[in-house]
């Protein structure tokens, strides 16, 4: 009877290793690419903010004319001056969600799942929800391509996704027009966003970058922070348009002449005003030498606190 | 190209004319006037129309948007036939036919026209003649049945006006492109592919035989050039059009038109009623709402200057719409920016 030596089954092992590896290599291979979740840590899960970044911005709201730090064009400073607040009044603008690119910026609560091919069980969407204006969006894992420039855009816009090393990375197009600051600086519906999703340990860091050909010189960048909270709840977010407001029909508020309001956060803070009209020079830290020959205007006799 | 001094000697007929060419563009160069819009009027030297393809994009029930071939076209198709809203450019009518063709097999029956220019009235003669009317009782009761050898052309009765021409004087279009049905009231009803849909009269706005067509039951509006998503609104003011006419139909369609707003499965403010523009991509309400709030906001400056006494070149030297221009305003092509600012002006200043 002919046994199997120990070395003739290290052998056929190793051969048998090889193969396996070699058919595992070969499947990967023929996987599309950014199918699968392999080369990434899954972001899936539910996640809470935090708000130790940008505070003031994010929560309370940005100040009338604060426009540090953005790298906008005179166009979109146009837009934020002539911009009143009244506009969030009218009863077609009440309910406007968040685009994709500055959703994840709001008090809202993060659920993120997978969406799996029951045949191959390969990953082909991610989906977020995010819980303010109940925005979702879609991210196509799959390879599949973008729709054609006339077709509809929307507040989340159409976005694929593959992973870089353990970066998620987000391209987004098809947006439809929304907010680079929430104090009337636009953004346009023909920007592009790419979004960086990278997940480290129970924390989530979302880096955006947003390309705007309308209203920037130069890609905007933020981050937002998420702290894993597997015990959150998800509140639903209805929202019904009414008459807050008795206006004729399409009245459209804005600062028709100088806005009034534009000194008082300079004033304020005591910042220069030629430094508060933004720009892309006001990203940079050695923007704060050249502020120190400004003029400042004088400080409000009381300073009340702002929140 | 249609340079802007000759757009400027010629007012409103070089307008008209450069209407074909705008469609072109804005049909097959979408893509880099996104990029740069102000470049797409530049974009036009001769249009080979021979390159360019009609796109065809199912928007919602009944009704298709068919991209290409000139000014959007729409396409209501169902068990009865088929209804066009626009037919595009006369040098794309086999494309448009072909890609209709895709859509339903079904007899063409109606085609309603938004306004008379010939980047959407150009296909009227060909597409109509490739479709039927079904004659009896008192429709082509009167004039025989080979009236109802083509589709119905419907439109506003000054469409009518300005394609046609009194008996003994050159008219400016084909015979077989003129509107064959008109209508002079405040909207028209039909009946079609069990769909009612409202014809609705916008006087004085792109121009003075403007209509939008609103598809009841898919819930999708065709709006023509009262809306675009690649320019500011061309007022072609030597044929009724006006500023604030644009404004009343941009309302209207805010008006009739419903956003999903309830959360839950559908997106708040998206969707819901669609619109079709008359050039450029697909729309909802919240498209048009930005649309609207822009050209508001850009007429409510220039009435402000105009209060102040500004003359018209004062006004176009303080630049009204420099906010917008890096969206919408060109420096070349059949409109400008400055083309669009003295319409707003003339639209709005006292008659003299």
């Amino acid at each position: 009877m002919g046994g199997t030596s120990p070395e003739k089954l290290t052998g056929i092992l190793g051969l048998l290793i090889f193969f396996v590896a070699l058919l595992g290599g070969r499947v990967a291979a023929q996987a599309p690419p950014g199918w699968g979740a392999a080369s990434g840590e899954d972001p899936s899960g539910d996640w809470s903010p935090r708000f130790d970044e940008d505070w003031e911005e994010r929560i309370p709201g940005p100040e009338i004319g604060d426009y540090l730090g953005l790298p906008i064009n005179g166009a979109a400073r146009l837009r934020g001056d002539s911009w009143d607040a009244a506009m969030v009044e009218l009863p077609e603008d009440q309910c406007r969600q968040h685009g994709s690119d500055y959703g994840w910026r709001g008090p809202s609560q993060l659920h993120i799942w997978q969406e799996v091919d029951r045949a191959t069980q390969r990953v082909i969407a991610y989906h977020t929800h995010l819980s303010a204006y109940g925005a979702e969006q879609t991210i196509w894992m799959d390879g599949r391509p973008h729709p054609p420039d006339y077709a509809l855009h929307t507040w989340q816009g159409f976005s694929t996704g593959e992973w870089d090393a353990n970066t998620l990375v987000i391209t987004t197009t098809h947006l439809k027009e929304n907010w680079i600051r929430r104090n009337g600086i636009p953004r346009s519906d023909l920007a592009t966003a790419r979004v960086h999703l990278l997940k480290h340990g129970d924390y989530l860091t979302v880096t955006v970058i947003v390309y705007d050909p309308v209203y920037l010189t130069e890609p905007f960048i933020r981050t937002t922070d998420f702290v894993y909270t597997p015990q959150s709840q998800m509140a639903p977010w209805p929202c019904e348009p009414v008459d807050e407001v008795d206006r004729p029909e399409g009245v459209v508020p804005s600062h028709v002449e100088a806005n009034p309001f534009l000194d008082e956060f300079p004033a304020r803070y005591g910042i220069p005003p030629e430094a508060t009209r933004g720009g892309a020079e006001t990203m940079y830290p050695e923007y704060q030498l050249k502020m120190k020959s400004m003029k400042r205007l004088p400080r409000p006799a009381k300073v009340v606190p702002n929140r | 190209m249609i340079s802007v001094r000759f757009a400027k000697a010629f007012g409103g007929a070089a307008i008209t004319a450069a209407m074909v060419l705008a469609g072109f563009i804005c049909a097959t160069r979408t893509a880099r006037a996104q990029q740069n819009p102000s470049q797409a009027g530049a974009a036009a030297a001769a249009p080979d129309y021979s390159k360019a393809e009609v796109h065809i994009l199912p928007v919602q029930g009944n009704v298709y948007m068919l991209v290409g071939a000139g000014g959007n076209i729409t396409v209501q198709a169902g068990d009865d036939g088929v209804l066009f809203v626009d037919t595009g450019v006369a040098q794309m009518s086999d494309k448009v036919l072909a890609a209709a063709r895709g859509i339903s097999t079904k007899p063409i029956r109606y085609i309603i026209n938004t306004h008379m220019h010939p980047d959407h009235t150009g296909g009227n003669e060909a597409i109509s003649k490739a479709g039927l009317t079904i004659a009896g009782g008192n429709v082509v009761g009167d004039i025989g049945a080979s009236a109802g050898n083509q589709a119905i052309i419907l439109a506003f009765q000054s469409v009518l006006d300005r394609m046609s021409a009194p008996t003994g004087q050159q008219a400016p279009t084909p015979e077989g492109a003129w509107p064959t049905e008109t209508y002079t009231t405040p909207e028209r009803k039909l009946f079609f592919n069990n769909e009612g849909i409202e014809i609705i009269h916008i006087p004085n706005a792109h121009t003075d035989g403007d209509s939008i067509v609103f598809f009841r039951r898919s819930d999708v509006i065709s709006a023509g050039d009262i809306f675009v998503t690649n320019r500011y609104p061309i007022v072609d003011m030597q044929h009724g059009g006006n500023i604030q006419g644009v404004i009343a139909g941009l309302n209207k369609i805010i008006e009739i038109a419903i956003p999903a707003a309830l959360g839950g499965n559908d997106v708040l403010q998206e969707g819901g009623t669609m619109v079709i523009p008359g050039h450029g991509r697909l729309c909802d309400v919240a498209d048009v709402v930005f649309y609207q709030e822009m050209v508001t906001i850009i007429r409510d400056r220039v009435q402000d200057m105009i209060k102040k006494g500004m003359t018209l070149e004062q006004v176009k030297a303080a630049r009204p719409t420099r906010d917008y221009d890096p969206r919408y305003g060109a420096t070349t092509g059949i409109w400008t920016t400055d083309m669009f600012v003295e319409a707003v002006y003339k639209s709005l200043a006292p008659k003299q």
